[in-house]
This record gives structure tokens, C-alpha cells and sequence, in this order.
């Protein structure tokens, strides 16, 4: 196994990310989209760690779980709170603070 | 076998990840994308990192998609299976460019020289990890209690019906 198969399957994993947050319209998806690129940023940390056998990178990917909770409580929390305000979780009807 | 183990997990986080982009369900979704995260816990299995791969199925897998789905369910998202992108931009120029974005990244990522060393005994598990975490790591490691204390308020504050 090559660092750089798993390096590349972390670069495609990371562009789907990339194109599901641009392209989709539903902010749920977005959010999970969002966990995507996480994801696959995790993977080259990992196969980076595993390279230079440093547990640091690793220790990232740790902090990066953490973070992608904390991301994901408030995210929800704020599209549940714009459901209740607009109805609707597409960003294209969201847009309360465009000029 | 290695080798066999790392096409076919490739292959089930990049078809997953094409069905969390692209289906209108978000329950499929949102389904696709656990079954993407435990396929990179494979991965993690296959780089020697048992602590992260246990912890991304506990925490990303378990708790992170439980939230999602329980979201997808509680706001009934039924009028949102017509939004689909539509258009040139989304139908021609996003896909193209985001072509152009994997064959960037892949570049740089092709430059990277060297193979993995032979796999040395106690690498990844919850010794070296903590050991790290607590020694080096240990004032981040406060700072992201702190970070989830404001995440937990932040969530209950904005989910309140009136603040």
C-alpha cells in the first residue's frame, strides 16, 4: 500500500465534500457534506502519521472528531431554529442577511 | 490481502460519498454517510491507528450520525426531496470544475516521496495516543473542553423556542 493511494482517495473523498456544498440546497446536506471533508482530511493526517510513525497526527485527528461534534450540535441547533422561523431548510429561501 | 482491503474500502467510501452528494433522501443520505465514516475507520484500521479508528465509529458513527438523523426526522423534510440542482452552473460547471479541484489536489499529493516504514509495535494505540495527548498535547487538550462547554450552550441557547 502507497502513502499516495490513500492520499488520493482523501483528495476525491475531500472534492465530493467540496461539490456537496456548493451544489446542494438542503442545509442538512451541506452539514453532512461539511463532515465529509472533515473526514477526509482525517485520512491524510492518519496516512501522514503513519509515514513519519508520529502519533501526533493522530492526536489531530482526535481534536478534529471533537471539533466536528461540537460543529455539528450547533449546526443543527441553528437550522432547527430557522425551520421554526421560515419553514424551510433550503439556503436559496434563507437569506435574512443579504443585502 | 492489504492491497484487497484498501480497493474495496476505497471503493465503499467513494460510492457512499457519491450517494451522500448526490440522492435527494436525506435519510439515504445521512445513511450513506455512516456507512462512509465506518469505511474510513477501515482505513484506519489498515494505517495502524486502532485508538482513532474505535473512536470514529464510537463518536462519528454513533453519537454525530444519531444527531443528524435525528434532526432529518424531527423537522419533516419531505418538500425538500424537489430541491435538486438545476441550471448550467450546477449541471455543467460545478461538476467540471470540481474535476479540476480533485486533479489539483491530486498533483500535490502526488509529489509526496517515500513508502510506509515496517509498522512499529505500540504505534496507534491508547498508550502512545494518550501519552502524547497529555503530555504535549495537554493544554489544546483544555482548550477543546472549553470549546464543547461552548458548543453544548450555543445549541441549547439556539434550539430554545424563546431566549
Amino acid at each position: 500500500m502507497d502513502p499516495r493511494a490513500v492520499l488520493l482517495v482523501s483528495a476525491v473523498l475531500f472534492t465530493l465534500g467540496v461539490m456537496g456544498v456548493l451544489l446542494r440546497r438542503s442545509a442538512i446536506t451541506i452539514l453532512m457534506c461539511v463532515e465529509l471533508m472533515l473526514n477526509a482530511a482525517n485520512l491524510a493526517f492518519i496516512a501522514f502519521a503513519r509515514q513519519w510513525n508520529q502519533a501526533e497526527g493522530q492526536v489531530y485527528v482526535f481534536f478534529v472528531i471533537t471539533l466536528a461534534a461540537a460543529e455539528a450540535a450547533v449546526g443543527l441547533a441553528i437550522v432547527i431554529a430557522l425551520f421554526r422561523l421560515k419553514e424551510t431548510t433550503d439556503v436559496d429561501e434563507i437569506h435574512l442577511l443579504r443585502w | 490481502m492489504t492491497l484487497l482491503a484498501f480497493l474495496i474500502l476505497s471503493l465503499l467510501a467513494l460510492v457512499s460519498a457519491c450517494v451522500v452528494v448526490v440522492h435527494r433522501n436525506p435519510v439515504v443520505a445521512a445513511l450513506a454517510l455512516a456507512f462512509n465514516l465506518v469505511s474510513i475507520a477501515g482505513f484506519y484500521f489498515l494505517l495502524e491507528a486502532q485508538f482513532i479508528a474505535l473512536l470514529q465509529v464510537i463518536v462519528y458513527a454513533g453519537a454525530i450520525m444519531v444527531l443528524i438523523l435525528f434532526v432529518i426526522m424531527l423537522l419533516n423534510l419531505k418538500q425538500e426531496l424537489r430541491g435538486q440542482p438545476s441550471g448550467f452552473v450546477a449541471r455543467v460547471l460545478g461538476p467540471l470544475l470540481g474535476i479540476l479541484f480533485a486533479a489539483l489536489l491530486a498533483r500535490a499529493f502526488l509529489g509526496v516521496r517515500g513508502a510506509f516504514p515496517p509498522h512499529e509495535p505500540g504505534y496507534g494505540t491508547v498508550e502512545a495516543v494518550g501519552r502524547e495527548l497529555y503530555t504535549r498535547f495537554y493544554y489544546p487538550f483544555e482548550v477543546v473542553s472549553l470549546l464543547l462547554v461552548a458548543a453544548m450552550v450555543g445549541a441549547v441557547l439556539l434550539a430554545k423556542r424563546r431566549i
